[in-house]
This record gives C-alpha cells, sequence and structure tokens, in this order.
C-alpha cells in the first residue's frame, strides 16, 4: 500500500512512518547537496542569517543534469547521502523534518533522526528521468554560482519514494536485506 | 615498404560525440536482459518495484533521449588505434576532449568534473579532460569505447594487495567483502568487474576493462568460470538486493580480467559499478594513402 503525503510533514505524519512503506510525496521540497551542505552550515555557524529557512523542510540530496528544451527539469536522482553525514545531525537540530537520498548514513545521523522525530527517505539509484516525471516546478534558492550543486526548490507531485530510516530505530537497510536472507535459507 | 592510413581527427570528434551521447542515453542491450531475468526472478516486493522503476526509466530515457542517470560520469575513454594510423589535423586527445566537450554540452548531460580535487574544486563546465586509456595495435583502424561512469559505485570500489597463498579463496572473499562494504551506496543491483595480477596500477585497469565484457557470459577459462560463479553466488546470499532494499540480486554480473603478475603477488581490483553499466563503441577505417 502506498500512502500519500503532502509537504510539510508534520510530528504526527512522521512518527506514522516505518522502514520499507512506500510513499508517494508531494508538495514542496529543498535540493542541497555537498558544497551547499558545507556553505550552509558555515554560514549558520558563523551567526550569519540562514540563506533559507531550514524548519520543517525536506531535503534532497541531488544534482539534476541540466534542463532539455521543452523540460520542467533534467534527470534528476538522489546521490549518496552519507557525504551529507557531517553537516546533517545540526540541521535535524534546527528542524529539518526529511531527507531524500540513497545509501547508509552514519551512527550519528540514525540517532538524531530518532531524537528529533525526522524521516530518512529514498529514492531508488539510476531512476533520474522517472523521478524527473514528477517535478511540476522549479526555483532556484541559493549558491547558484556553485551550478549543479546550487539549491533548488522543487513542487512535486506524488514522488515515489520508500521509507528508509524511521523515528523508532527502523531501518530497511538492515531489515530488508534481513529478510531476504532469510528468504533463501529458506528455499535452500 | 609498408602501406599508410590516415583519418581526419574531426572524424574521431564526431564519434566521441555520437558514443557519448548513445552511451548516456541507450542502455545496452544484454544488459536490459539481465535486469530483466533478475527482475522476473525477484520475490521481495520492494526490490520488484526497484527492478520496474529501473526498467522503465531506461525505457523513458531512450524515447525522450534523455541521460538514464543524472549523475553522466566521468567520460572513460578506450582507444585502441592501429599503428599504420595517421591522423590529420589535429592530436587525437584533443579531438576526444572536444568531442566529449560537445556532447555534454549539446546532450544536457551533467558536468561533474572538477581540475583540482583537493583546494578549489571547480567544475571544468564540459565534462573534459575525459579519462583516456591507449593501447596501440596492429592494423589501420581506431576503435573507441566510450563508458560513462558515475562516482556513487567508483567511490566504494577497492583494490587489494593479496599474496599468492591468498588463492582463489582469497580473490573471492575480497570481492564480498567489497560488496558488503558498499551494501546500498553503489546503487544496486551492481556490476562487478575483477582485476586480478598485474600491479598496483594496472590491476584497478584490468577491472575497469572487466566491466566491458560481454554481459551473462562467463570467462574462457573455466577455473575463472568458476569463481565468478562463485562470487555471484555469495555476493547474491547477502541479500541487499535492489536499491538495498533487499532481495535476491545484489550483483547482476561478475567478471575477471587477469593480468601476469610478481612472484611475490596477487593484487586484486574490485571496480563496482551501479546497474546502469554504460557504454557504446565505435570503429573508424583509415583510408589508404595513394603515395
Amino acid at each position: 500500500m502506498i500512502k500519500h503525503l503532502n509537504t510539510p510533514l508534520s510530528e504526527e505524519d512522521v512518527m506514522e512512518l516505518r522502514a520499507g512503506d512506500l510513499v508517494s510525496l508531494s508538495g514542496s521540497i529543498l535540493v542541497a547537496r555537498d558544497a551547499a551542505h558545507k556553505r550552509l552550515t558555515e554560514s549558520i555557524s558563523t551567526g550569519e542569517k540562514e540563506p533559507f529557512p531550514i524548519k520543517g523542510e525536506i531535503i534532497f540530496y541531488a544534482g539534476p543534469a541540466p534542463t532539455p528544451p521543452g523540460e520542467v527539469i533534467g534527470p534528476i536522482g538522489p546521490t549518496t547521502s552519507g557525504r551529507m553525514d557531517p553537516y546533517t545531525p545540526f540541521l535535524l537540530e534546527r528542524g529539518l523534518r526529511g531527507m531524500i537520498g540513497k545509501g547508509k548514513r552514519s551512527a550519528e545521523v540514525m540517532e538524531a533522526i530518532k531524537k528529533h522525530n525526522a524521516v530518512y527517505f529514498g529514492a531508488t539509484g539510476g531512476t533520474a528521468v522517472l523521478l524527473s516525471r514528477s517535478v511540476v516546478s522549479v526555483e532556484k534558492v541559493a549558491y547558484e554560482e556553485l551550478g549543479p550543486e546550487a539549491v533548488l526548490r522543487l513542487e512535486i507531485d506524488k514522488m515515489p519514494l520508500v521509507v528508509l530510516a524511521d523515528c523508532h530505530g527502523g531501518d530497511i537497510y538492515v531489515s530488508g536485506p534481513e529478510a531476504a536472507v532469510k528468504l533463501f535459507q529458506a528455499n535452500i | 615498404m609498408c602501406k599508410r592510413y590516415e583519418i581526419e581527427a574531426s572524424e574521431i570528434t564526431q564519434m566521441v560525440y555520437d558514443l557519448s551521447l548513445k552511451a548516456n542515453r541507450i542502455l545496452p542491450e544484454g544488459l536490459k536482459k539481465i535486469i530483466s531475468t533478475a527482475s522476473d526472478r525477484e520475490k521481495m516486493p520492494l526490490a520488484k518495484q526497484a527492478f520496474s522503476d529501473i526498467l522503465e526509466n531506461a525505457k523513458l530515457a531512450e524515447e525522450k533521449s534523455l541521460p538514464i542517470c543524472q549523475d553522466c560520469g566521468l567520460a572513460v575513454v578506450f582507444v585502441e588505434i592501429g599503428q599504420d594510423l595517421c591522423v590529420k589535423g589535429g592530436s587525437i586527445e584533443d579531438a576526444i576532449n572536444e568531442g566529449v566537450r560537445r556532447a555534454y554540452i549539446d546532450g544536457c548531460l551533467r558536468k561533474s568534473v572538477v581540475k583540482d580535487p583537493l583546494f578549489r574544486r571547480e567544475n571544468s563546465g564540459d565534462n573534459t579532460p575525459a579519462v583516456i586509456h591507449w593501447k596501440v595495435c596492429s592494423g589501420s583502424d581506431i576503435t573507441i569505447t566510450v563508458s560513462p561512469k558515475g562516482m556513487g559505485s567508483e567511490n566504494m570500489s577497492r583494490i587489494y594487495m593479496l599474496k599468492p597463498a591468498d588463492g582463489a579463496e582469497g580473490v573471492i572473499r575480497s570481492v564480498v567483502e567489497a560488496v558488503k562494504i558498499a551494501g546500498p551506496n553503489p546503487c544496486p543491483p551492481i556490476v562487478l568487474g575483477i582485476g586480478i595480477g598485474g600491479n598496483f596500477e594496472t590491476v584497478a585497469l584490468a577491472a575497469k576493462k572487466a566491466l566491458l565484457k560481454p554481459e551473462g557470459v562467463r570467462h574462457n577459462i573455466p577455473e575463472y568460470a568458476e569463481i565468478e560463479r562463485e562470487i555471484l553466488k555469495r555476493v547474491n546470499a547477502l541479500g541487499i538486493g535492489p536499491g538495498g532494499y533487499g532481495g535476491m540480486t545484489t550483483a547482476l554480473d561478475a567478471h575477471i580480467e587477469t593480468l601476469p603478475t610478481h612472484i611475490a603477488g596477487m593484487p586484486v581490483a574490485v571496480n563496482i559499478c551501479c546497474h546502469a553499466l554504460r557504454h557504446a563503441e565505435g570503429t573508424i577505417e583509415g583510408r589508404i594513402l595513394d603515395d
């Protein structure tokens, strides 16, 4: 069963989610990756004003391909989230509600997800054309000079996602392979 | 007297341009087939969904002439050039980079190359320079393979400086360990390119070349074919599955490429590639010179 959710996600929305849930997400999300995380964290830490508010937001770790003529956005898929781990607990503390990416997170991030009632969504890596179909509009928000690493705001309609880690400690990267291994053993 | 042959540098540029676009947009037929077979075999629901998304994505990319993945990679280019061939009108290297530059700009492919790796990390803006591997052979043709390689899977690749006594079991264990550590990060289901032998720098190249071997075809030496099968069996038993969501297929394929090595060593390189193993090949025959 697919859960349909709209942003901004409330704390209650997030608490309902469990690792392995299929989610269809609509509404407004941010796109930011490596260099933008570094810049954002540095500017908040040095007491500068946030270039955009982080509270209640969902960040999609991605750097789209250039937009071809006639398209809303170029292919956009998740990049490896682990590279953002050093910055993530700091952002979760400041109210970041969720992330969309792929790959394992550090123990600190997993702990912060639980502590702050956040959620880590996954989009399947290498399905960038499919994911771009759910993008309705794109707006540049900050750091335009970073090219494919600029911060964007996307309006999305029914983006197909999976809950990778929930705020109750559930982690599909642990439970999924465990279930598969059991299935293998049952078949031998 | 030996005959001489020629081509124009601009022909190389055109071929690299065409191959860069094709490789980024169209998944090789053989690869689509092994993905479909794995999809049919899959029993876990999330994994099944991931397979269906991967196949749908490839179809959409081809139909709409869009890159399969937003990470259009470093442009890895393999060149095999006949020693009787003379290239007119510029250097081959410039011609190749020009083909990459134009394709990445015209084709709306993402430019992911930074010039300085540590400090400035400034984007070169056109995805050059390409990573070029040269091989001079006999004959008068030039064959070029363009294989865009994303960094998600490249970051999870490894080199093990094994010793001869580690044997086949050592090789298998190293590969399984590399895949286990990689987990969901390299966009599974993956393809494994495994280099065995050579030295520190050549074993990595052998692993990359192994990725380009025909899909689903096992090594022509039975002992190596057996290792490939055993690797696939043990890697898939990890249950990582498509997207890392848990599933029957973690690796779609595994290929070994061997090199002669030193009496005291047995290097092993594991080059992991995501399910979008993109490559396209082309050949130009030299025209005979009259004089």
